[in-house]
C-alpha cells in the first residue's frame, strides 16, 4: 500500500480565467481524519473532484492510495466513497434502495451488503424511514442517505463534502461516531465543512484554504496555539479576514 | 463489465417506470388505452369471422299489380350470406334505426318497382318502353365497412332479381378468378391498423429514454456514479437493456390487449417470434433516438419537445396513420415503416416467415437499429465521460 492516502503535489485547476485550485500541496496518511475548511469559493469541492476522478487537474500532481487521478481513475474508483455536497439520489428509490445500489455499484456480496445496510441504517437513525420513497424525505434525512451511499461499501478513502450539512445535533453526532470509526479502521478521510466545531472535535488535523490556497495547516491544537485563538474559528476568521483585507 | 452491477442498474430503471405514475403511463398503460380503444372502435369483436351487416327493407310495392319481384329481391337478399334483413314500414321508420346505428343499410323498394321489372321483361331490347323507378339505398355513415360493403352487395341482388339464378350459372368461355382480395372485405378497419400499434407503442421509448438520461446527468447522479466502478459503457447498456425489457412488455401488452378484444392475427407461432424478434429490434432505435436526443437536450422539459423531432415522423409515416400518396414515399425513410409493412404482412396477409419481404424489413430495421443506436451511445458516452 502507497504510504500516503492522499498526495497532492502542486495541483493547480482552472475553469476558464479563474482559478479554482492554486498550487496545492497536501497529505493525508492513512488512519487519519483531514478537515478542508474555506469559506465559499475557496476550491474545497474542487478539490474533492479532482480526487473523484471527476475533474482533471490543470496542472500538479494527485494520487489516491497511490494512484493517479489521470492515469488510473478504474483503481481509484475501487477504494474510494464520494458524498457529493449537492446529494445526488433516486427519488423513486427508497432510501434503503439507494444505499443498497451503491453497494451494488462495488459488487457487494448480498448477503454482507444487507446486513451492512440494516446496521447502517439503525445507526444513524434512519431506520423508521429507510422503506420510505426518497423523494419523501427531508433535506436532512436525504443527507444522511447520501452518506451511507458513500460509505456502504467500507471505502478504503473516504471523500466527503460538507457530509453533515443541514443535519440536526443527533444526527450529526452520529455520523461523527461513524466516521471516527471508518478512521480507527485505518481508513482515510476527507472531509469539507463549515462547522468550526466539527473540524475541532472531528478532525486529525484541518488545512484551511483561501482562494484556492492553502493558508495554514496543521492540527486544531497546534493552529489554535500558533494563532494565538481560543477557537478554531478564530484561527479561521483571522486567517480568511485578513486575507481578505489585504486583498481589498 | 459485471453482472451484479448490470441487474442492479436495470432493476433500477424498471422500479423507475413502475413506480412513477408518469412513466407508467407512458410506458405500459398508454399502448394498452390506445389498443383497446382503437380495437375496439374499429373492429368488431367478431372481426376474426363474417361480418354480417343488418339491412333493412321499406317496400312501398307491395299493393301493385307485379308484387313477387319486391318478394324475390328480399328472398335473394335474405340469402346472401352475412346479411340479416328487417322489413320496415315506412322511410322515417327506417331512418330512425339507420341513425341510432341499428342498420348498417336502409333500401327503399319504390312503388313501381315491380311494373319496372316486368317492363324490362317484356321488351329487353327495347330500351324506351322500360318503366324506370329508382330504388334508394342509405348506408350508415359511420361504418366504413358498410360504405364499401353495402352498395355492390345491392347491386348483385338487384341482378340476381331481375335476371335470376341463371346469370350466375351461365356457361361462359372466360372464368374469372376470384381476386384474393375479396376475403379482405371480411375485414374490418382495425385489423388494417393493428399491425401499426407495435411501432407506435415502441416510439414513445425515445421519449422516455431521453427524459431519464437527462435526469439523471442533471440531477448529478450520473456523475455520482462515475466515481464509483461503474463503466460509461455499464451505464449505456443497462439503459439499453431495461428498455427491450420494457419494449417487450409493450409488445406483450399490444397483442394481449387486441387478442383479448378478439383479433386474431393470420399468422402462427414462427410468425408472432419473428413479429416479436423485429419489434423488439425496432425499440433499439428508439432507445438509440433517445440518447441522441438526450444529448442535444439541456434539460428534461427539452428533452421531451426535442424527442418530438424523432416521435412525430415515425408515427406518421410509418404506424397505423397512413395517408397514402406523399406520405408512402415519406415513409419509405421511416424505419417504423418496416416494422408495420413486415408485421401487415404476416398479421394480415398471413404471410409466412420464409417470405422474402420480411426478411429484408427486418434487416432494414435491424441495420438502422445499429446505426442510431450507434450513433447514440458514441455522443452519449462522450458526453458523460466529459
Ligand atoms: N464548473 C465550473 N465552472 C466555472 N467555475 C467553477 C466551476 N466549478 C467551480 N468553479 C469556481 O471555482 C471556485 C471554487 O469553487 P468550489 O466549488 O471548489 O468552492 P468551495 O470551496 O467548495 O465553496 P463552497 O463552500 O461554497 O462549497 C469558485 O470561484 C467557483 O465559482
Ligand atoms: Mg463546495
Amino acid at each position: 500500500m502507497s504510504e500516503n492516502a492522499i498526495q497532492i503535489s502542486n495541483l493547480t485547476v482552472r475553469f476558464g480565467s479563474v482559478t479554482a485550485v492554486d498550487g496545492l500541496n497536501l497529505e493525508v496518511k492513512w488512519g487519519e481524519l483531514f478537515g478542508l475548511l474555506g469559506p465559499n469559493g475557496a476550491g474545497k469541492t474542487t478539490t474533492i473532484k479532482v480526487l473523484s476522478t471527476l475533474l482533471r487537474p490543470t496542472e500538479g500532481i494527485a494520487r489516491v492510495g497511490g494512484h493517479d487521478v489521470t492515469k488510473e481513475q478504474e483503481d481509484i474508483r475501487e477504494i474510494i466513497g464520494v458524498c457529493p455536497q449537492e446529494p445526488s439520489f433516486y427519488p423513486f428509490l427508497t432510501g434503503r434502495e439507494n444505499i443498497e445500489l451503491y453497494g451494488d455499484f462495488h459488487s457487494m456480496p448480498k448477503k454482507t451488503l444487507k446486513e451492512r445496510v440494516d446496521s447502517l441504517i439503525q445507526r444513524i437513525g434512519m431506520e423508521d424511514h429507510a422503506n420510505r420513497r426518497a423523494r419523501e424525505y427531508s433535506g436532512g434525512m436525504i443527507r444522511r442517505v447520501s452518506t451511507l451511499m458513500a460509505l456502504v461499501h467500507d471505502p478504503k478513502v473516504a471523500l466527503l463534502d460538507e457530509p453533515t450539512v443541514a443535519m440536526d445535533p443527533v444526527s450529526r453526532r452520529s455520523v461523527w461516531e461513524f466516521i471516527r470509526e471508518l478512521k480507527h479502521n485505518g481508513k482515510a478521510i476527507i472531509l469539507t465543512t463549515h462547522y468550526m466545531e466539527e473540524a475541532e472535535e472531528l478532525c486529525d488535523r484541518v488545512g484551511i484554504i483561501d482562494q484556492g490556497r492553502l493558508i495554514a495547516i496543521g492540527t486544531p491544537s497546534d493552529l489554535k496555539k500558533e494563532y494565538g485563538a481560543e477557537h478554531l474559528e478564530d484561527v479561521f476568521i483571522r486567517l480568511t479576514g485578513k486575507k481578505l483585507k489585504e486583498d481589498v | 463489465m459485471r453482472m451484479t452491477r448490470l441487474i442492479a442498474l436495470i432493476k433500477k430503471d424498471l422500479k423507475h417506470t413502475v413506480r412513477e405514475p408518469a412513466m407508467l403511463f407512458q410506458i405500459l398503460l398508454f399502448p394498452l388505452l390506445v389498443t383497446v380503444v382503437f380495437g375496439l372502435a374499429f373492429g368488431a369483436m367478431d372481426s376474426g369471422s363474417t361480418t354480417t351487416f343488418s339491412i333493412g327493407v321499406v317496400n312501398m310495392d307491395s299493393g301493385s299489380e307485379h308484387p313477387e319481384w319486391a318478394g324475390y329481391f328480399v328472398g335473394n337478399l335474405t340469402s346472401l350470406n352475412g346479411t340479416v334483413v328487417s322489413s320496415y314500414d315506412s322511410n322515417a321508420t327506417g331512418q330512425v334505426d339507420l341513425l341510432n346505428g341499428n342498420l348498417h343499410a336502409l333500401v327503399v323498394l319504390p312503388a313501381g318497382f315491380g311494373a319496372s321489372c316486368n317492363s324490362y321483361w317484356l321488351a329487353p331490347l327495347d330500351g324506351n318502353s322500360w318503366t324506370n323507378t329508382t330504388v334508394e339505398l342509405y348506408v350508415d355513415s359511420g361504418s366504413m365497412i358498410a360504405g364499401s360493403a353495402v352498395p355492390p352487395m345491392i347491386q348483385q341482388v338487384l341482378l340476381r332479381t331481375l335476371y335470376g339464378e341463371t346469370v350466375a350459372s351461365l356457361d361462359l368461355p372466360l372464368t374469372i378468378g376470384r381476386p384474393a382480395s375479396v376475403a379482405a372485405s371480411t375485414f374490418t378497419a382495425w385489423d388494417y391498423m393493428a399491425p401499426g400499434m407495435y411501432a407506435f407503442a415502441s416510439i414513445f421509448l425515445v421519449m422516455t429514454v431521453a427524459q431519464t438520461m437527462t435526469v439523471e446527468r442533471d440531477t448529478g447522479l450520473i456523475k455520482r456514479m462515475s466515481t464509483t466502478p461503474v463503466t460509461a459503457s455499464e451505464f449505456i447498456l443497462s439503459k439499453t437493456a431495461s428498455n427491450m425489457v420494457l419494449a417487450l412488455g409493450q409488445v406483450i401488452i399490444v397483442f394481449g390487449a387486441s387478442y383479448a378484444i378478439g383479433y386474431r392475427p393470420e399468422t402462427d407461432i414462427t410468425g408472432m417470434a419473428f413479429a416479436f424478434v423485429i419489434a423488439l429490434v425496432f425499440a433499439l432505435t428508439c432507445v438509440g433516438f433517445g440518447l441522441i436526443t438526450a444529448v442535444l437536450s439541456k434539460s428534461a422539459e427539452v428533452a421531451t419537445g426535442l424527442s418530438f423531432v424523432f416521435i412525430m415522423p415515425m408515427m406518421f409515416f410509418g404506424t397505423f396513420m397512413q395517408f397514402g400518396g406523399l406520405t408512402q414515399s415519406i415513409g419509405a425513410f421511416m424505419p417504423s415503416n418496416y416494422l408495420t409493412h413486415a408485421l401487415t404482412t404476416l398479421f394480415l396477409r398471413g404471410a409466412s416467415v420464409t417470405t422474402l419481404s420480411l426478411w429484408t424489413d427486418l434487416l432494414v430495421v435491424a441495420v438502422v437499429s445499429i446505426l442510431v443506436l450507434a450513433a447514440g451511445v458514441i455522443l452519449f458516452g462522450k458526453q458523460i465521460r466529459k
